[in-house]
């Protein structure tokens, strides 16, 4: 009935994008491949520059794909307009470096930015799962705090409570834990993790951390625009970072 | 029905993120609607003054007792009438729909202030005493005290530099006084208020006018009154009279004796032009206070705006928060500017005696300058969006 790559959360094969024009025009991604199943946990890691967060707003339907196939949820991007790739991100949970909360709304009005996507759902429906959302990521005492009374930590689980909100099957996190202490956050990808496992969410997280990456499923290590995987890896082990 | 809708409405409703936007930074908020109050403010005071002043070039032309009115082509406004035959007046009474005249003459006269014995011009009308005048039914039994000569009612809302007459008179005093050099004496008080050409008026008997004005064309009249026969068709009259009168002569009805007036100051003056140019500086300005506001709201608020982008949100529903909160504003800084114009406008009135009163066409105008102006500003400050790349904030 579906197609194949229905199957996969993610399905990129020989994707390859360039940026700049004419003699400035430089390669950062030459022939990726890359599968995630629904539900699995993918770590992608490498040097900063080497093209980890172009593949990932090609996957978040954010830029144009330029050369390769990119399925997402089983919707092609490569030539996708901007209608149906804004719809597209409306499936597609993100969690970013910083935690890029509202700064006017409270703890539980930003939440509901995210649950106020889904459709068919009364505003108190809605208010009742971004209260619930947070609750699960142990903020239940700070629904109406601003961004500015929380801490880093706190505000990075309020983005991951607004992602989860909109009931993605695909979270995209790139480097959650950058403006984290280690402890909270090696808790807040934890989290991050149970969470998205619950929800049968495929997760795919750009991180430098060396700590984080025993929760992966599978590890990707990315170096000057292509992709290896890490066989040694095994999940739950503790990884060695090379 | 209704009410399923609204439930419907109510459900539907979603996080007042143009509301919280606008609320949540208390200063540029009252930045915002001191700004578009106080525009809102200049337009009410400008289009208020200009409106004001041309209706007060007609307090005594809406007096009169009349259904048409004849004036002599010479004449060009209230302050300049000139002189026609009384005779066509006359004329006129041939015509079948015509019931009654009132053969007026009208000019402007030096009054010396009784008090401080300076002159200042003043609107002097002359009658028959047992004619209609206006149509004021109050006016025929003072009409009776003209019928002596050198006799005057004078206008007790005329300006104070005229002299304490309405109040002297009211004490009982005699209140004697000199028109154009002539003795005069106060034989009783009307209400007619004043306008742009006078300061203040006076009526007399077309005896007394005549003897004050001895210069005056035997059988020559500034206006003539007509009056018509109930059900009478106005706009025929005028027709069969203009065909009839030779044109030493101009047939208006009231109403275009009025709109003549108006006309003057409108076309022949600068004051309609400088009252309008006021009220688009006002909502120049506002534009302006408006635009920076939303400009720097969106501005600092771009990368909040893309990642609701990443998250799925369509542009359209972003530029409908910006749209949003210049209703608001709109709506928010209108309210003071409503406020603050009634109370500038009682103001007006008491200081000026100007009839300047806050009537429900000007008000909806300055309301839908303000909405124009805000959602003009939020259109512009929405370019701003364009920048919103949410590929950016990775």
């Amino acid at each position: 009935m579906s197609p194949p790559s229905a199957a996969r959360a993610i399905a990129i094969e020989g994707l390859s994008h360039w940026y700049g024009t004419g003699s400035t025009r430089r390669q950062v991604l030459q022939g990726v491949d890359l599968q995630v199943a629904p539900g699995e946990v993918v770590l992608l890691t490498g040097p900063s520059g080497c093209g980890k967060t172009t593949l990932l707003t090609l996957v978040g339907a954010l830029r144009q794909v330029q050369e390769g196939s990119v399925a997402v949820l089983g919707q092609q991007l490569n030539g996708a307009g901007r209608g149906s790739r804004q719809r597209l991100r409306r499936s597609i949970g993100m969690i970013f470096q910083g935690h890029n909360l509202l700064r006017c709304l409270s703890a539980e009005q930003n939440v509901q930015m995210g649950a106020d996507l889904l459709p068919g759902l009364g505003y108190r429906a809605r208010r009742d799962q971004a209260r619930e959302w947070l609750r699960a990521v142990g903020l239940g005492d700070e629904l109406h705090k601003l961004p500015h009374d929380l801490s880093g930590g706190q505000k990075q689980r309020v983005a991951i409570a607004r992602a989860l909100a909109a009931r993605p099957r695909l979270l995209l996190a790139d480097e959650p834990t950058a403006a984290l202490d280690s402890r909270t956050g090696r808790e807040v990808v934890e989290l991050l993790q149970r969470l998205a496992r619950e929800q049968e969410c495929a997760v795919l997280m750009v991180t430098h951390d060396p700590r984080i990456l025993d929760i992966a499923d599978r590890l990707v290590r990315m170096e000057d625009g292509r992709l290896q995987e890490d066989p040694s890896h095994r999940p739950g082990a503790a990884a060695v970072y090379a | 029905m209704l009410r399923r809708w609204f439930t419907g409405l109510w459900r539907a409703r979603r996080i007042p993120l143009a509301w919280l936007l606008l609320t949540r930074q208390p200063v540029r908020l009252a930045v915002a609607l001191a700004g578009i109050s106080f525009a809102g403010i200049l337009m009410f005071m400008q289009l208020g003054f200009r409106d004001g002043l041309f209706d007060a070039s007609v307090t005594i032309h809406r007096l009169f007792d009349a259904d048409l009115v004849l004036i002599s082509p010479r004449s060009t406004s209230s302050v300049s009438m000139a002189g026609f035959p009384r005779r066509r007046l006359v004329q006129a009474m041939a015509d079948p729909a015509v019931e009654g005249i009132t053969p007026v003459h009208w000019n402007l006269l030096l009054w010396r202030n009784p008090e401080t014995r300076g002159t200042r011009s003043v609107l002097a009308l002359g009658f028959e005493p047992g004619d209609p005048l206006f149509t004021d039914p109050g006016l025929a039994p003072k009409a009776q005290l003209l019928t002596q000569k050198g006799r005057v009612l004078f206008d007790q809302q005329s300006r104070p530099e005229f002299g304490p007459v309405a109040r002297w008179f009211r004490q009982g005093r005699t209140v004697d006084s000199e028109i154009a050099g002539k003795r005069v004496r106060v034989a009783g008080l009307v209400s007619l208020g004043t306008s742009f050409g006078a300061d203040g008026n006076l009526l007399t008997s077309s005896e007394t006018f005549l003897e004050l004005m001895p210069n005056t064309p035997p059988g020559s009249i500034e206006v003539g009154l007509i009056r018509l026969r109930p059900g009478a068709d106005a706009a025929a009259a005028v027709e069969r009279l203009r065909a009839q009168l030779p044109d030493d002569v101009t047939v208006l009805t009231k109403q275009g004796f009025i709109n003549f007036e108006q006309d003057y100051w409108r076309t022949s003056t600068s004051i309609g032009f400088i009252f309008t140019l006021g009220a688009a500086m006002g909502f120049v300005v506002g534009c302006v206070i408006v635009y920076q506001v939303l400009y720097s709201d969106v501005s600092d608020h771009l990368p909040e705006y893309a990642t609701l982008m990443a998250m799925g949100y369509r542009l359209p529903d972003l530029l409908g928060v910006v749209a949003r909160e210049g209703l608001l504003l709109a709506s928010f800084g209108y309210l003071p500017a409503y406020a603050a114009g009634q109370g500038l406008y009682a103001l007006v009135r008491s200081a000026t005696q100007l009839p300047v009163s806050m009537d429900p066409s000007r008000s909806t105008t300055v309301f839908l300058m303000i909405l124009v102006m805000c959602m003009a500003s939020a259109g512009l400050a929405m370019r701003r969006l364009a920048d919103a790349d949410p590929a950016e904030i990775f």
